[in-house]
């Protein structure tokens, strides 16, 4: 490891512009001639739209147009869609209504937008926002998913009848039954994983502007995937061809799966833009996201598990309610499904499994991937089912945990996961000791002592990662092929830039992508720019979510490394009159190993681009690309174990200790990884104690900004204790799982176990506010 | 319409804004210093904090006019040159940012943090301030490592002046 190499704590390159106000977000930029949007939302949660009057908009000065949603299907601008196919158990497709980006008829979330309002200022499309009538006749809503599926229940979409999606199942239900049949034990639990806003820091925005002399579009958006967003818009929305739309993601202030998806916003900005004449901006406001950006989780889950007589799991039973909200998002289908059940095994080792998920459409905002998406979901079921099972057993949970782990690897579960490799015998154990385990008893003890329960609570999760390879979540129903791209391009000077499908928005990748090349070439990783985010410069990829970006975009990035070094070895064999094959790269320089003959890479690039003396038939210049397609999943996993005090007298939970001990094979930059831990566990401790998206009985959202939704905050957090115990991943070269989401996977299970722990009452439900803790603790 | 006239970063200037402009607004669409940012509009995340004669504002939640005759401070004001300020460099150092939206507000609050505490700071009194700055990225662990190192940082400097 050199000390910009793979391994070492490089500080951040990208840090400078955002310390000091540099940075460029989509709402910092000003194009000449820009208007500004404003839409105009449903404040219903169900309603038939029965006429718009934007007279008097029109009239104001400084407004240039209102357009509808029905001017929009007139357009043929296309229905938003859904990737990923999901059949029935029954064999039949699943059943979505139509999802257009205004709505011309009928509105089903509050939120939804009806037509937009465009003018010079955003303050001037606000107030002409004001004079647009629109007259509504409200439908009954239904907000509650058992509600929705109730006889009776007010209905969405004709062509998804009883509000149902799809029933979809997954495992051997004979087996599992069987299982159950001959059980010693069998412990049950229902759980509510509660729904959550993402809530990325920077609200999302889009900038369109249409040259009419081109016939081209320019789409600056807060994506996490900006090809993917150029695609879509491209091939199903019929905004443009795709060699007529760039889509520039700039810096993007934080995801976490809320940009991925590509909105109604972006695609009524590009149509108005060619429909002006004019740029469009459009900036969300907080509570506009809190209305629109795809919400997470929300899922209602009854389940079994069934226990031999030596305490070991014969049997897995699932069934799951997914809330969706009032339409299908763009990947949402495959969260409760692909990304969720197959993970119900969690560590251990489960013989029969069988899991039935039902979609249900509901009058709220619509639900998708969110960190971790449906990992999160199946982590906390299975490790919640693991305390229950020892408080109900009388065992020791960690004890109950290492009975069950999964020792032998590959390791092909019931749910389609072969998990590749893993040791989860070492992160329990490191968690453990970190946290002092042996000694929690006595501790717990005093802190009766002092009139306070304490609680310690075990949490090991296991999620699927790098979400690849394609020809595997093609066969599962996914619309898209899940590789990565890369080029290397060595200019003729010897500077580096690095073409790369990933994109950033907090990840860090301009700082350790160039730590993989000064790992390999041993130049500074000043010497390296890493080129991201848009379609004019970067080849076609597929973007940052899953925790992917290491495990299968650096792979690309060595693929395409791995190319050029092979021709500049070639390159530097000629000049110094060597073998390839004798050829080595130190520092910098293409050295004839065991002399000390060397050339220097800004001479090996000269000699490319010179091409004056190149080896005979070689192509001038040195640029190389891969598309890299992994051959599996990868399968971070760890134990996340917490301790902490609740106040018998308030219901307030205080942290003790938080220890986290991952296996996310090798890491490129510790620091970096840390900091994506310490984000992911406040976002599952922040599901476990504060968030929770509400909305009344008709459908109105409770929570609406930050002054309703919690988000946590520093003083509601501890600091934590990080470890890591290292298997490496056989998948791909670099031995890479991925770290992005592990915290928000393990984190919610680990709080909830200690709370009740601590309480001595297992049923509590998330968010574990005091008052419901104070609820639980005094309830008969 | 209004002239507002402040000194912002050490300037002067005069703006012409509506009454209804907001400060944050003002710094943003009037003058292009567009490190400070908007997160919220509800006075809770801080992304938009800046200094107002010397102390923390959230600067969604006033208006422009209130800082007539004020000297503004943003995150683009506290570098000399090419040298970062202390907090500016602790953020780097401890990893304290990711994403970078919620950053220069975190960072004009936690010096006005440290200004206000002097070194009297530890851990729970850096969270407990920290309260009406969100980060969705960080966890915040890194951001109190920083504010903690800068404390000592921003003593050492005010020590060799």
């Amino acid at each position: 490891m050199g000390v910009e190499g793979i391994g070492a704590r490089v500080v951040r390159k990208e840090d400078k512009r955002f310390i000091t106000g540099k940075g460029r977000y989509v709402d910092d930029i000003k194009l000449l001639g820009m208007t500004h949007a404003h839409f105009i939302r449903s404040p219903h949660a169900h309603a038939k739209v029965k006429g718009i009057d934007s007279s008097a908009a029109l009239k104001m000065p400084g407004v240039v147009a209102v357009l509808t949603g029905q001017q929009i299907v007139d357009d043929k601008v296309g229905n938003l869609i859904c990737g990923w196919a999901i059949t029935s158990k029954d064999g039949s497709p699943m059943k979505m209504g139509a999802w257009p980006a205004m709505a011309p008829e009928t509105v089903r979330f509050v939120g939804q937008a009806v037509a937009v309002v465009i003018a010079d200022s955003k303050n001037l499309a606000r107030d002409a926002a004001e004079a647009v009538v629109v007259n509504y006749e409200e439908l009954p809503a239904v907000a509650d998913m058992q509600a929705a599926i109730k006889a009776g229940a007010p209905q969405l979409h004709p062509e998804a009848p009883g509000n149902q999606v799809y029933d979809w199942v997954i495992g051997d239900e004979g087996a599992t039954d069987a299982a159950f049949a001959k059980a010693a034990n069998v412990v049950k639990l229902d759980v509510t994983n509660n729904r959550l806003a993402p809530n990325a820091m920077e609200p999302r925005a889009a900038i369109a502007d249409y040259d009419a002399a081109e016939e081209h579009f320019t789409l600056y958006t807060t994506s996490q995937n900006p090809h993917v967003a150029r695609l879509v818009l491209s091939a199903f929305y019929n905004i443009a061809p795709e060699h007529k739309l760039r889509v520039i993601a700039p810096d993007v202030g934080g995801g976490f799966g809320s940009k991925i998806f590509i909105y109604p916003e972006e695609m009524v900005a590009l149509w108005a833009s060619k429909k002006i004449g004019r740029p469009v901006k459009w900036t969300g406001d907080r509570t506009e996201a809190f209305l629109t950006d795809a919400h997470g989780r929300d899922h209602v889950t009854h389940a079994e598990m069934a226990f031999d007589a030596n305490n070991k799991i014969t049997g897995l039973k699932v069934k799951t309610y997914a809330n969706f909200g009032a339409y299908m998002s763009l990947f949402s289908s495959s969260v409760p499904t692909y990304l969720y059940a197959t993970l119900l095994s969690g560590q251990y080792n489960i013989p029969a499994i069988h899991a039935e998920v039902v979609g249900v459409y509901t009058n709220t905002t619509p639900v998708d991937a969110y960190r971790g998406a449906g990992r999160p979901e199946a982590s906390y079921l299975i490790e919640r089912l693991m305390e229950t099972a020892a408080r109900q057993l009388k065992v020791d949970p960690a004890q109950l945990r290492r009975t069950n782990f999964i020792t032998q690897f590959p390791h092909q579960t019931p749910v389609i996961m072969a998990y590749d490799t893993g040791d989860f015998n070492a992160s329990l154990d490191a968690a453990m000791k970190a946290i002092d385990y042996a000694g929690f008893p006595a501790r717990k003890a005093k802190a009766k002592a002092d009139g306070k329960l304490r609680g310690i609570g075990v949490s090991c999760y296991i999620e699927a990662c790098g979400i690849a390879p394609s020809k595997a979540v093609g066969s599962l129903g996914a619309g898209v092929g899940l590789w990565e791209s890369a080029e290397v391009r060595v200019n003729p000077v010897g500077t580096i830039e690095i073409l790369t499908g990933s994109h950033s928005h907090g990840q860090g990748h301009e700082t350790t992508f160039c730590q993989l090349v000064a790992e390999r070439l041993g130049v500074p990783i000043s010497q390296v720019s890493i080129v991201h985010g848009d379609t004019d410069k970067v080849q076609f990829g597929m973007g940052t979510y899953g925790s992917r970006s290491a495990a299968v975009g650096l792979t690309a990035i060595l693929k395409a490394m791995e190319k050029m070094e092979s021709k500049a070895k070639k390159i530097a064999a000629h000049a110094l009159e060597a073998s390839e094959a004798d050829i080595v790269i130190e520092n910098g320089e293409f050295k004839v190993t065991g002399t000390d003959k060397a050339i220097a890479l800004p001479m090996v690039a000269l000699a490319a681009y010179t091409a004056h003396n190149l080896p005979d038939g070689m192509e001038p210049g040195l640029k190389e690309s891969a598309f890299y397609d992994p051959t599996n999943f990868t399968f971070p996993a760890g134990t996340y174990i917490c301790e902490l005090e609740v106040d018998p007298g308030t219901g307030k939970t205080s942290f003790v200790d938080f220890v986290a001990a991952d296996d996310f094979g090798r890491l490129i930059n510790p620091m970096i990884v840390e900091g994506q831990v310490h984000g992911g566990l406040v976002q599952g401790i922040g599901q476990a104690l504060l968030e929770h998206a509400i909305y009344d009985a008709n459908g109105q959202p409770v929570t609406a900004s930050f002054m309703d939704y919690a988000m946590p905050r520093a003083d509601d957090v501890p600091s934590f204790n990080l470890s890591h115990t290292t298997t490496l991943c056989p998948g791909n070269p670099l031995g890479i799982k991925g770290c992005g989401e592990a915290g928000a996977i393990g984190a919610s299970a680990a709080v909830i176990n200690a709370i009740t722990d601590a309480i001595g009452k297992n049923n509590l439900e998330m968010p574990a506010t005091p008052d419901r803790v104070w609820r639980t603790i005094h309830a008969a | 319409m209004s002239t507002v006239k402040l000194t912002v970063n050490g300037k002067a200037v005069a703006v012409d804004v509506e009454d209804r402009t907001l400060l944050v607004q003002l710094l943003r669409d009037h003058l292009n210093l567009t490190g400070t940012h908007v997160g919220c509009d509800t006075s809770q995340c801080g992304a938009c904090v800046v200094h107002m004669d010397g102390r923390a504002v959230k600067s969604c939640t006033m208006l422009a006019g209130q800082a007539d005759g004020a000297s503004i401070t943003t995150i683009e004001g506290i570098a000399k040159g090419d040298e970062l300020h202390p907090m500016q460099a602790a953020f780097r150092d401890n990893h304290g940012l990711q994403c970078g939206y919620c950053t220069p507000g975190m960072i004009m609050s936690a010096i006005d943090i440290v200004h206000r505490h002097g070194g009297q700071l530890d851990e729970a009194t850096v969270r407990t301030e920290l309260e009406g700055n969100i980060c969705r990225c960080t966890g915040y662990h890194n951001i109190v490592k920083a504010v903690l190192d800068a404390a000592g940082r921003m003593k050492v400097s005010q020590a060799a002046e």
